[in-house]
């Protein structure tokens, strides 16, 4: 992992919100919910970075700041050695055609008015006004046949597809110029489990064929061990733990990582009947008054005094191994 | 007798496009202390079928066959009847805990009314049961707490006091209709964790609908798998997740990755879930299926028992080695679908 540059690197994000405050006084000073709170990780090309952590957990807030989507309140944002954060929107423009997003929620991803051959060919006429509309068009036939649709469907609505063949769509528009790096946020979480197989070996097909580098956001720890080299757990906008699938798997350095694999069902009776299950206690903390220290010491079963004092960085604990607590 | 027996239990939607069949043919039957889950993709049945049961179809919606609940029939019973029994002798838990809780009445409201109708308490002591049930679930400051209106619980809790106000009445049989699906793992490990707890506590029948085959493995003792509205397997739970007999029982147990499996690419089952208003005259699932043949299209295979098995029913043309050595290989990674 040394040898080749990184493709993006991010140090230090930070992405906060102001909230009204809760107070009637005007002057009172307001709140912030901290969303993504100091997270630092490198992207190479052509790896596959999975992003795991239960809801409010900033992952998806995280997506959208690597895009710009959401401003970040801090940190650095490098694309290939150039600094983005503060960049123009034109800098930013520029980028994305060489980062692409893949959406959750598949239909609501696609604008109802359009055709497929529309909605597929909008970030080739956006990126590159002046490319021919033949090439357009042949580019984007090109680009359905490869993830698995017809070109006869190209004057197609959305309404008229699946949520499987919608994702299909999401991903040929995300992939159509070709980019770098696509971060798919939650890509198979609406699929049904035979559809969502489907859209993840598809998935891995192109990332060998086009070189990709992807950041892989979801919930579910088997889907992005499945598909990651390395898996980031976050936990309330901080990363808990940043390590090799296997040794993620393997040996979890992170109590909540572990509390997190112990408690994923697994599809075989025996050994899920007789596994020792570490439930967490009690619920997420509130993101807007997250406990002093370290986040996760509130439901930590390990939890000393010391674990509210400082906030712990992420430190190897072995080559593949990095993990953020004190105790470890 | 059995707690729950339903004998080819069908649900028909008249929908502009003509009828729809959304369950086919079900027939299940549960005791007292045991689980059962259903499994099976969306637009499977295994919603409508529950729903069947408790008469909560849509106004378009008919169900046909025989649902009984104690020797009761529950589809021809009338509504004062039926209305005895559901909520009080069997209980339901739905997927989406926010919809689900009325947004307008406090938790104590909502639990007392139960427990008022059903056992015909007083509010004062409807109230010290309900705080004793969010007790049980393990709700803190529950005393405090049932005062408090849905939206002031976090998701999770909010399934929780669904499961408490399912509960009240100490039912014979809950109906949990993917029950943790809305939920993140950890809080899923401690509903799943719960439910099982009070299982053991009350020999309450669970019947467990969900698409995740995890959930299935920790809970259920039996297993029916439904595609396109009929069952395609069913027994035990070792028999379905160790020795599949049904090709698409196989295909579902493919597709799911495994934390402990290497690199190779998952199974995944080609094409679409069927359309149910244009369901081919055979097998449901012949369109997507690796082994199908002619007959499989045109004739429908009928659930019968396999021979050395008798606890195991499929509904294939295919023989039950010729699936078996169709899993082997797939397992193996030789052959792909």
């Amino acid at each position: 992992m040394s040898a080749p540059a990184p493709l993006l690197s991010i140090r230090d994000l930070k992405v906060h919100f102001k909230l009204a405050s809760d107070s009637p006084l005007p002057w009172a000073a307001p709140r912030w919910l901290k969303a993504v709170d100091g997270v630092s990780f490198d992207i190479f090309p052509g790896e596959t970075l999975g992003v795991v952590g239960e809801s409010g957990c900033g992952k998806s807030t995280l997506a959208r700041a690597m895009l710009n989507l959401i401003p970040a309140t801090s940190g650095s944002i490098v694309w290939q050695g150039q600094e983005m954060h503060g960049a123009t929107a034109d800098a930013w423009q520029d980028i994305r055609k060489s980062v692409q997003m893949i959406f959750q929620d598949p239909l609501a991803s696609l604008n109802p008015r359009m055709t497929i051959g529309q909605i597929i060919a909008e970030p080739l006429r956006t990126h590159f006004p002046r490319m021919d509309a033949k090439e357009v068009m042949c580019k984007v036939r090109a680009m359905m046949v490869q993830v698995g649709l017809t070109e006869q469907q190209i004057n197609r609505y959305p309404h008229e597809f699946s949520g499987g063949q919608c994702q299909r769509i999401g991903i040929a528009r995300a992939l159509v110029l070709e980019p770098k790096l696509v971060i798919c946020d939650e890509p198979v979480s609406a699929l049904d489990v035979s559809i969502q197989a489907q859209i993840i070996n598809l998935l891995q097909e192109l990332q060998a064929k086009m070189g990709l580098a992807l950041v892989f956001i979801a919930h579910d720890l088997a889907v992005v061990k499945h598909i990651s080299q390395r898996v980031m757990v976050m936990y309330l906008g901080r990363a808990m733990e940043l390590a090799d699938k296997n040794a993620i798997y393997r040996h979890p350095g992170h109590p909540y990582t572990q509390a997190l694999l112990s408690a994923i069902p697994l599809p075989d009776p025996r050994r899920e009947r007789n596994k020792t299950l570490q439930l967490l206690q009690g619920d997420l903390p509130s993101p807007m008054n997250p406990p002093s220290g370290c986040s996760f010491r509130t439901r930590c079963p390990k939890a000393e005094p010391g674990c509210a004092q400082q906030a712990p960085q992420l430190r190897a604990l072995s080559p593949e191994t990095r993990v953020a607590c004190l105790l470890a | 007798m059995p707690l729950i027996e339903v004998n080819s239990l069908n649900v028909q939607f008249q929908t502009p496009d003509g009828e729809v069949t959304a369950v086919n043919g079900i027939s299940f039957v549960l005791d007292r202390g045991q689980t059962l889950g259903i499994v099976g993709e969306s637009g499977s049945g295994k919603s409508q079928s529950v729903l069947a049961m408790m008469g909560l179809l849509a106004s378009n919606g008919r169900a046909t066959g025989q649902a009984l609940f104690d020797g009761q029939d529950l589809l021809t019973m009338a509504p004062k009847a039926l209305n005895q029994i559901r909520g009080n002798r069997v209980a339901m838990i739905f997927q989406d805990p926010m919809t689900s809780l009325n947004p307008y009445l406090t938790v104590e409201r909502q639990m007392t009314e139960v427990l008022q109708f059903h056992k015909g308490m007083s509010r004062q002591q409807a109230r010290v049961r309900a705080v004793q049930a969010l007790d049980a679930v393990k709700i803190p400051e529950a005393a405090k707490r049932v005062m408090q209106y849905p939206h002031e619980f976090s998701g999770g809790m909010r399934q929780r006091v669904m499961i408490a106000m399912a509960l009240l009445c100490e039912p014979d049989v809950l109906i949990a209709d993917e029950p943790t699906t809305a939920l993140d793992v950890t809080v899923q490990a401690q509903i799943i964790a719960l439910m099982r707890d009070l299982q053991r506590d009350h020999g309450t029948a669970i019947v467990m609908i969900t698409h995740d085959l995890g959930v299935v493995a920790g809970l259920c003792d039996e297993v029916m798998v439904l595609y396109g509205g009929r069952a395609m397997e069913h027994g035990s739970a070792e028999s379905i997740f160790y020795q599949p007999t049904h090709p698409y029982t196989v295909g579902l147990l493919g597709a799911v990755p495994k934390l402990e499996q290497g690199d190779h690419a998952l199974v995944a089952i080609p094409g679409a879930p069927p359309n149910m208003a244009r369901l081919p005259p055979g097998c449901p699932f012949s369109e997507r299926c690796a082994l199908a043949e002619p007959r499989c299209v045109n004739t429908r295979p009928t659930l019968s028992a396999i021979a050395d098995r008798p606890a195991v029913f499929r509904a294939c043309h295919k023989r039950v080695d010729e699936v078996m050595r169709y899993a082997d290989a797939l397992a193996t990674g030789e052959v792909s679908v």
